[in-house]
């Protein structure tokens, strides 16, 4: 199936669930609206024709730029892209979603914004998601155990923000 | 006479068993570094284990953002510090995707001598520590012994014995000295042979085989659902190998090379090979079968060298193509997932126009094969608990990364 066809036929079933793509892409994506996730996600792993029953990765990209004379040259908004991959043994062929997040809720600073877990479609998910939560920030709402992994519990901030700032001091550790 | 619950004769009737909280771990020689497990048990049975993982880690992925692609690759020799060879090739790979590079024919024969000699370095301390896991000594020496002279290898390659940084973005550092392919074929002859010691210090032995067979089963469709890759993948009997399957640019490495992937395929193994078969007891997606995939394996990556020994000393050209250190990374973002020995090792790069990327990101098998133990523990014994997490084989450097 091209790439086109694949993405009318999604766009016929979900409608403005799909919200475009970018075929032209070293690996082309496409981007699906935060809200028909769970359902995007169940479709592409269930459907007899295509069966992507394996999520490769989660990855959590902050697209912000601190230094305001840098920013007015980047040519994109500040957001948060969630990309998703995955990898379907059945037809040998990988696929790669993408949801736009604003970077925070209702753009109130330190709001972390929301996204449904997928933890329920892939089991994979469920490590991943904690993962982007604990270093990038993002709520996965749904999520059956959400706290962090790699970071301690009372860690503050979210590291790979690009707003993020080392903290001076941690338990008596010496930061920064 | 019928005897009832309330006869004073039962006395382990008042003897009640209450649920305990097992602490394992982070410092437990058992749990392959700083891997800590709480384990909920009832009596000896495991009745739940949630594992505890972050002690390593280091956010390379945030160091990544603030290097160039070439200053990151000691970083992730760091990551699967038992392979660093195949780390660094993971993430050369994934960057040469995204600068839409083509390395020289040696370069790509050199890669593969490398890579799959690491592949065997790292599967001999798999398996020598998993013997040490599960009680045995000896053969954790043996496969040190073997490991060593790949080591001796690699340093005279690259000078390094364990964080190479060898396999770079365009080819490799250095081209390998004169004499070092005649001191592979050696070590190579003599490897060989060897391997049969393995094979009655552990795959036969039957207080080995009891301990693994029938141990920590992961059917097919659990491993695929928890992303599990490798021999941890394979030892379900999924017939599936990044090196002949998926992505062009990591496949071509491989092109015109004959080997089968190692996987049980209607109730058998491949058959090129002689090695013991296996046992009655053992069930498919078993410890036992985690381990023998991995030695299958370390078989295969003996004949790739010598096949590829073969085209590197007949190839032209270059043993790489330059990059600068600075070179400017092209608009676009690239993913691209290599056949580590311990699974899918996954690297992915958001490039912005400048030298340094505006995102690196390192996706670990080892983790994805870890956050499937819980499942798989539900119901074993405490004993077998590090028998099940021998075999996965996981290194912490590159879960916590």
């Amino acid at each position: 199936m091209s790439g086109q066809a694949f993405v009318e036929r999604l766009k016929q079933r979900f409608g403005s669930g799909i919200r475009g793509a970018q075929l032209e892409a070293l690996d082309p994506w496409i981007e699906v609206a935060p809200e028909a996730l769970v359902e995007v996600c169940t479709y592409l792993r269930d459907q007899p024709d295509l069966r992507f029953t394996m999520l490769n990765c989660i990855t959590a990209v902050d697209y912000f730029e601190p230094d305001p004379k840098k920013a007015a040259k980047v040519g994109w908004e500040p957001h948060l892209e969630l990309v998703y991959h995955l990898w379907s043994f059945q037809n040998k062929a990988s696929l790669v979603l993408k949801v736009m997040l604003p970077r925070w809720k209702g753009d109130v600073p330190g709001e972390l914004p929301e996204v449904p877990s997928v933890a329920g479609v892939w089991s994979t998910a469920n490590w991943h998601e904690r993962e982007v939560y604990d270093l990038s920030g993002v709520w996965f709402v749904g999520h059956p155990d959400l706290r962090r992994i790699l970071c301690p519990e009372d860690w503050v901030g979210h590291p790979l923000r690009k707003d993020y700032e080392m903290p001076l001091e941690y338990h008596g550790i010496r930061g920064r | 006479m019928a005897i009832g619950a309330d006869d004073p004769r039962i006395i382990e009737f008042d003897v009640r068993t209450d649920e305990m909280l097992v602490n394992m771990g982070p410092q437990h020689p058992s749990t392959h570094g700083v891997l800590r497990l709480v384990l909920r048990t009832d009596g000896e049975v495991v009745s739940e284990v949630t594992p505890h993982i972050g002690y390593l880690h280091r956010c390379a992925e945030k160091i990544g953002e603030n290097l160039t692609p070439k200053q990151w690759i000691p970083y992730t020799d760091r990551m699967d510090y038992l392979a660093g060879m195949n780390m660094n090739l993971g993430w050369a790979l994934t960057v040469e995707k995204l600068m839409r590079l083509e390395i020289p024919e040696k370069a790509r024969h050199l890669r593969v001598i490398i890579a799959e000699l690491g592949r065997i370095a790292s599967h001999l301390v798999g398996m020598g520590a998993y013997g040490l896991d599960l009680g045995t000594f000896s053969p954790f020496l043996y496969a040190f012994r073997e490991r060593e002279k790949i080591l001796d290898l690699f340093e005279l390659a690259c000078g390094a014995r364990l964080t190479y940084s060898y396999l770079t973005i365009g080819g490799a550092t250095h081209d390998l000295p004169p004499g070092w392919l005649k001191k592979c074929e050696q070590f190579l002859d003599q490897f060989v042979p060897v391997i049969d010691e393995y094979h009655a210090l552990l795959t036969t032995n039957a207080i080995f085989v009891r301990r693994t067979a029938g141990i920590g089963v992961l059917p097919a469709a659990m491993a695929i659902d928890y992303g599990c890759t490798g021999p941890v993948l394979r030892g379900s009997g999924v017939d599936h190998d990044l090196r002949r399957d998926v992505e062009e640019r990591y496949t071509e490495m491989y092109d015109g090379y004959a080997f089968e992937v190692i996987c049980q395929r209607n109730g058998h193994y491949p058959k090129d090979h002689d090695y013991p078969p296996v046992p009655s007891q053992a069930v498919l997606g078993d410890c036992w079968h985690r381990f023998y995939v991995r030695m299958l394996e370390v078989v295969q990556s003996v004949d790739l060298v010598r096949q590829a020994i073969d085209r590197y000393s007949t190839a032209r050209g270059p043993h790489a193509v330059p990059v600068k250190l600075n070179e400017k990374l092209p608009k676009g973002e690239a993913y691209l997932e290599t056949e580590a020995p311990r699974g899918q090792m996954g690297f992915y790069i958001v490039g912005d126009g400048s030298p340094i990327p505006w995102r690196a990101r390192a996706r670990s098998s080892c983790f994805c094969n870890l956050s499937v133990l819980p499942e798989i523990c539900r119901g074993c014994l405490i004993a077998d608990v590090p028998a099940i997490v021998g075999s996965l084989d996981i290194v912490m450097g590159e879960i916590d990364r």
